[in-house]
């Protein structure tokens, strides 16, 4: 359970986030929407602790500031829109580095690690991938050994920054049943969403931000009207809705 | 018990590949011939028999007689031995610290003089040489002191430049305050240089770098530090594979990257400006060893870093064994030799890492 109270993440004067509540719980998963530079990437790092904030960050209900980063890392995986894959390292030598936070500062990694990532890869049916450079790998294939990264660091809280930018249909709907199984197993997922009608299929609480600050909030019927798409996006929207869900369909002017 | 084989064949899959046992024979096989061919070659001829025979007879209760008459042994141990062992402390660290900055840098083109290093050294050397008094210019200690302590303070300020325009920068802020650093030192290092054309020489023949005067009292200096320096770059190993994630992601990991980033960055700094300060300025080694490793064996830093050390050790001796053969009796600077052999090298670097994008 990953919860914020009052938070704010300023750059200098410019305040990228004001004053975001919200409670994210064990099992659930809760989508920040908004259009580019609402603050959603901001309010994000701050919860994975990589941006400095006011307010307060409270994961399953202890005070982040007070945790070291390490025993953070423990509690929450991020993973960011644009993930630094170095193409030589292996699959396997990429989720191992997911273990970082249970290893000592020089150690190395012990069998619980290397069981725990392969555990990671066959998670996400990556075993047969174990051997290859990140460099030969598919988008699908490298935002899933992504995904395996972030599960090797067995943290119960899992940020995502757009999981599917990059991604053709079919595979941002693979990555996403992937984060929603992983979901299902107890996990609270977090992430950051370009994609309304995705957005909407896959989480139950939305959260609309506009210039930092929270302007609609709740499941997908309630967030994604017409005229919210309209006043916050710019966009001309006709919004459909049937036992499939909410459909936001951009419609020329 | 189908699933329990598969279990642990899968758990058997999922290894880092650090330091295979072939790589490091072939980089220890390496080394050890390259120290041989160091010690034998030369313009007295003896040969690795005699040698092993002569190392052995200092070892306690093996009763083997000393083999080599006094001028021998004094050739082999007094002027060979040291020469060879400098050249590999110093080639061993550049190539480690080399192989540091390009992680921490995130950049393969980082060489160990990155942050000013060698500008550093090199205005302390010139400075050392054209205004010392008679009294300080006979001590051996003079040159290589002025040399460290000029390494030092360049790298410090280029640092405190870097750090200046704060953390979110920090990486592209401190090459380019190397860079900074770099061109600065080289303008005052040639302005004092040429007003003293007298010296131009002595300047020169320090800059160009090389072991033709390497006594124990140079590896005496400049080994503890090295050994030091290389022990902690050794050891974070693994942190620089976290750190090739980048800032973000390491820090997502629990790793503490400011602070990591400086423990290496200083580790490998002290260490090459330990060697330069005895060595001169040597080229390229910091940049051909490690990607020469990452050619062959791999691009994990857990090989990178180890094996950067061992094989840096014996490039440099044989680098230097060239140096010292091809003109003989007369001498080539050994940054002439490594800069012939690297900037080939390098470009065949270059051509194979875009074709593989």
């Amino acid at each position: 359970m990953i919860e914020t109270r009052d938070l704010w993440v300023r750059f200098g004067p410019v305040a990228a986030v004001r004053g975001l509540s919200l409670r994210a719980e064990a099992g659930g998963w809760t989508a920040l929407i908004g259009p580019n530079g609402a603050g959603k990437t901001s309010a994000l790092r701050a919860l994975a602790g990589l941006a400095a904030y006011d307010g307060e960050v409270l994961i399953d209900g202890r005070e982040a500031r007070r945790l070291g980063r390490r025993e953070v890392a423990r509690l929450v995986a991020f993973v960011p829109q644009k993930p630094e894959t170095p193409p030589a390292l292996t699959v396997a030598e990429y989720v191992l580095l997911g273990r970082t936070p249970h290893i000592r500062y020089l150690g190395g990694e012990g069998r619980h690690d290397r069981d725990s990532a392969a555990q990671a890869l066959r998670r996400l049916d990556l075993e047969s991938f174990a051997e290859r450079p990140l460099g030969s790998l598919s988008g699908g294939e490298l935002q899933r050994a992504v995904l395996a990264r972030a599960l090797a660091q067995e943290a119960p809280v899992l940020l995502l920054d757009e999981p599917t930018t990059a991604l053709d249909l079919g595979r941002q709907q693979l990555v996403l049943e992937l984060v929603d199984a992983l979901r299902r197993d107890g996990l609270t997922v977090v992430t950051t969403m370009h994609d309304l009608t995705l957005a909407g299929q896959y989480a139950e609480r939305l959260i609309l931000l506009d210039e930092g600050s929270v302007v609609a909030e709740g499941t997908a019927a309630d967030v994604l009207s017409a005229p919210n798409v309209a006043a916050y996006y710019g966009a001309n929207v006709r919004v459909v809705e049937d036992e499939g869900g909410v459909f936001v369909l951009p419609v020329r002017r | 018990m189908a699933a329990t084989a598969g279990r642990a064949e899968a758990a058997a899959r999922v290894e880092a590949r650090g330091v295979s046992l072939r790589a490091g024979l072939v980089a220890v096989t390496f080394l050890l011939v390259s120290l041989a061919i160091g010690l034998a070659v030369g313009p007295v001829h003896i040969g690795v028999g005699e040698i092993v025979r002569s190392a052995l007879s200092y070892v306690p209760f093996l009763h083997v007689t000393q083999p080599l008459g006094a001028v021998d042994h004094a050739v082999l141990w007094e002027l060979r031995a040291p020469r060879v062992a400098l050249a590999a402390l110093v080639g061993g660290m550049l190539a480690i610290a080399g192989a540091s900055y390009q992680g921490v840098f995130r950049n393969p083109l980082c060489d160990p003089y990155l942050l000013g290093v060698a500008g550093g050294a090199g205005l302390g050397a010139t400075l050392a040489i054209v205004y010392a008094s008679a009294a300080a210019a006979g001590s051996s200690w003079t040159v290589p002191l002025c040399a460290f302590a000029g390494a030092i303070a360049a790298v410090v300020i280029t640092y405190a430049l870097g750090r200046s325009v704060g953390a979110t920068q920090m990486t592209g802020a401190l090459v380019l305050a190397g860079v900074t650093m770099a061109t600065f030192t080289a303008a005052v290092q040639t302005f004092v240089q040429q007003q003293h054309t007298q010296q131009l020489q002595n300047v020169y023949s320090w800059l160009l770098g090389g072991f033709s005067t390497a006594t124990w009292h140079d590896v005496a200096i400049c080994a503890p530090y090295i050994a030091a320096s290389s022990l902690v770059l050794v050891l974070h190993r693994r942190v620089l594979d976290v750190l090739s994630l980048g800032d973000d992601e390491a820090s997502s990991l629990g790793i503490d990257v400011g602070r990591a980033r400086l423990v290496i960055v200083v580790a490998a700094t002290l260490g090459t400006a330990a060697a330069v300060s005895v060595s001169g300025l040597i080229a390229f080694v910091g940049i051909i060893v490690p990607h020469t490793i990452r050619l062959l064996c791999s691009m994990s830093y857990r090989a990178v870093v180890p094996l950067s050390l061992i094989a840096g050790a014996g490039f440099l001796v044989l680098a230097d064994v060239v140096a010292r053969t091809v003109l003989s009796p007369a001498e080539l600077p050994i940054g002439v030799v490594t800069a012939f052999l690297g900037a080939p090298f390098f470009a065949l670097v270059l051509r194979t890492s875009r074709a593989a994008r």
